[in-house]
């Protein structure tokens, strides 16, 4: 019984995980159709701005829930306005250029805080459940994660912010002609994508050690959470990280986490196949 | 600093005529070669950046003393940046190239077999200077760190006497984990033990939640954990953020080698059990004096670990051969060192076996506290027994096979 808690436990942190990892992601690419190659390399700023400023004696909360997305929205802004902008519609062009973004920030933190693993202890002591002890950072991530989802459906669904931004996805001529900006509405989608990768990468720096390369652990998972997730940003990532989660915890309970990953990977493909449109595209259509 | 060719002239100029060495004889000779490939970057950094240190150190001090043979030792230092691929042309690179007279490279043993037969194949002498898995038997390889024999099975004897019989291990899932597994059921089955379950993981696991989950439900009375680089450290941050570490025993067999306990807070780190031939702590004369030695070099000598020690130790003993031998040509200087040479290193003495080209060491029983290595007790000169099971060089000098024990 205890033991069986412990799995839902572990599933339900993993589903947070992956909803985490791709939420970012999910609005870039689902609201936006770019494909950011350099999304894992956001993910990992945001860590290496977290374990910075708590080296540096800031409050790791602080530091994980405020600073990293302020300081990786500030790099995507950045981008946004150097690169991605003059992109727009180009996919296999901006996938190029964030691809080579994507090497020159593993470079820049590479010489900035060496290619050495580096990390901070997790600030939650564990729990029991029964006669079984578990981390309680995981608690943690799984709150950021709920947390995190309602808000940006609240956002999108009820603010008027939310809605502009949904109208210049599906129409920018029309959004354009009620007098709103694209252009502006783009940049401030991109920097929140990018805000939200910052957070990620902020909340998960204490459970793994973080490399200049780190990145590339995320953007596999993130990717395939995305797409098969399909169109609607939150139900789309939602009952992706969902399945993948719950797959990928059950798999390796009853072997390892190496099978865990390669059976997620095998239902990936499989559902691809079945849904070239992701989840999304086949059910819960009108969802946002 | 790049070092340019004058300088280097100038250097070797004035160390000969110091040396009283006449002008002509060095440089008709030039200096000696030695070829070192280590991961100085990447996951396995912590490994290795120390060995790096440790190797320019060990050269400095014997050229520093005048060099071998009246002639200067010349460092050819590469870093195989995590990356097996850079291994195999680094090697390439020092046998073909640089033409080096001997060898001290690799880390994880997936480097080593990438590397030892194409030193192998080019006659060019070479030094494994890192605890292992055991096994390898070529005369053409020297091995100077640990085997299972000499530091897992004290841990194992330890652990059981005092903990009890059932066993958890976690292993790093390539030759290294795989085979040290083996050895770890070996002891344990021999002791009348059994081992509930063993996990493999590949380098870049680091996500070990289930695991820990599957740990308890096992309720092991300790477990083994050969877990290797950056991203298994989580293991031991999440172990000890369940709390786990407070209630199932932990050892290691290759905790501390890359200063972990030093990166992990006392909290977390406290009680690990571990064995190996060098500890910070160690308070002899010759430990002393090798730290002070690296801190007046580097700063500080926190970073010194076994790994680097066993470098030093390493280039200390191919140093020994080569003036016993009197030459620095490969036959002769591994027939020196094949008499059973000995030399005092700051971990104790390090004496040869000539039919496994494995060393006796001292091992040290430990755990960590407050951030330290305190040593328990100590075996004094404790043989490769493993190895010598199966290899003889003696007999069989042109062998070439890494053994492994079957269970």
């Amino acid at each position: 019984m205890d033991y069986a808690a412990i799995v839902v436990l572990e599933i339900l942190y993993m589903i947070a995980f992956l909803a985490l990892i791709s939420a970012g992601l999910a609005i870039v690419f689902g609201m936006m159709r770019v494909i950011n190659l350099a999304h894992g390399e956001f993910v990992m700023l945001g860590g290496y701005a977290t374990i910075a400023a708590a080296k540096a004696g800031i409050n790791i909360y602080f530091a994980m829930l405020v600073i990293s997305p302020i300081v990786v929205g500030a790099i995507g802004l950045v981008v946004e306005r150097l690169i991605v902008r003059f992109l727009y519609g180009r996919m296999i062009d901006i996938m190029l250029a964030t691809w080579g973004l994507s090497l020159l920030l593993i470079g820049l933190v590479d010489l900035i805080f060496g290619n050495t693993a580096v990390s901070v202890p997790a600030p939650i002591p564990g729990y029991r459940i029964g006669h079984y002890q578990m981390g309680g950072y995981n608690l943690f991530v799984i709150a950021v994660a709920v947390l995190l989802m309602s808000g940006m459906w609240f956002a999108l669904r009820y603010t008027r912010v939310g809605l502009v931004a949904r109208g210049a996805m599906q129409g920018r001529e029309v959004v354009s002609a009620l007098g709103y900006n694209p252009n502006t509405i783009y940049m401030l989608t991109f920097t929140v994508g990018a805000a939200l990768s910052g957070l990620a990468g902020g909340v998960m720096a204490p459970l793994t050690g973080l490399l200049p390369s780190s990145g590339g652990a995320y953007i596999a998972k993130a990717f395939i959470t995305v797409i098969t997730g399909g169109a609607a940003v939150i139900a789309g990532t939602l009952s992706a990280a969902a399945l993948f989660g719950t797959v990928d915890q059950l798999v390796s309970f009853a072997s390892t986490p190496v099978f865990g990953e390669i059976a997620m990977l095998a239902l990936a493909l499989v559902l691809l196949r079945l849904m070239p449109q992701g989840i999304t595209g086949q059910f819960f259509r009108n969802s946002t | 600093m790049a070092i340019s060719r004058r300088t280097l002239v100038n250097a070797a100029g004035a160390t000969a005529l110091t040396a009283g060495m006449p002008l002509r004889r060095a440089f008709a000779d030039g200096p000696i070669k030695l070829g070192a490939i280590q991961d100085n970057s990447g996951v396995l950094d912590g490994y290795g950046k120390p060995m790096v240190m440790a190797t320019a150190m060990a050269v400095e001090e014997i050229n520093a003393a005048g060099g071998l043979l009246g002639r200067q030792i010349e460092l050819k230092q590469y870093d195989s940046q995590s990356d097996i691929a850079l291994y195999t042309k680094y090697a390439q690179q020092l046998v073909r190239e640089d033409k080096v007279d001997v060898a001290h490279a690799g880390i994880t043993s997936a480097s080593r077999e990438a590397i030892r037969q194409t030193f192998r194949r080019a006659n060019t002498l070479y030094f494994y200077n890192v605890l292992y898995e055991g096994g390898v038997c070529d005369r053409n390889c020297f091995c100077t760190g640990t085997t299972p024999a000499q530091a897992v099975e004290p841990i194992i004897d330890y652990a059981m006497k005092k903990w009890g019989n059932k066993v958890y291990v976690l292993a790093a899932d390539y030759n290294y984990g795989q085979i040290t597994a083996k050895w770890v059921a070996h002891y344990v089955e021999e002791r009348k033990g059994s081992v509930l379950a063993t996990n493999f993981f590949p380098l870049d696991v680091s996500d070990f939640g289930s695991t820990i989950a599957k740990i308890q439900d096992a309720e092991p009375n300790f477990v083994v954990a050969a877990l290797v680089g950056g991203a298994h450290m989580s293991f031991f941050r999440q172990w000890a953020a369940s709390g786990m570490n407070k209630k199932i025993p932990l050892t290691s067999t290759t905790f501390g080698v890359g200063n972990e306990h030093l990166a992990l807070s006392p909290a977390e780190g406290d009680g690990i059990l571990i064995a190996g031939n060098y500890s910070p702590e160690l308070d002899t004369p010759a430990n002393k004096k090798f730290l002070a030695a690296w801190a007046k070099r580097y700063g500080n000598a926190k970073v010194v670990h076994e790994l680097a020690v066993s470098q030093y130790q390493g280039i200390l003993l191919w140093a020994e051969g080569v003036r016993r031998a009197g030459s620095v040509e490969h036959d002769a200087v591994v027939k020196a060192l094949e008499v059973g040479l000995k030399i005092e290193g700051p971990a104790g003495t390090v004496a040869v076996e000539p039919k496994t080209h494995h060393c006796a060491l001292d091992i040290h029983l430990m755990v960590v506290k407050d951030q330290k290595l305190t040593i328990i007790d100590t075996a004094t000169q404790r043989p490769p027994s493993d190895t010598a099971q199966y290899c003889d060089l003696q007999k069989n000098p042109d062998d070439n096979k890494q053994y492994e024990v079957k269970i």
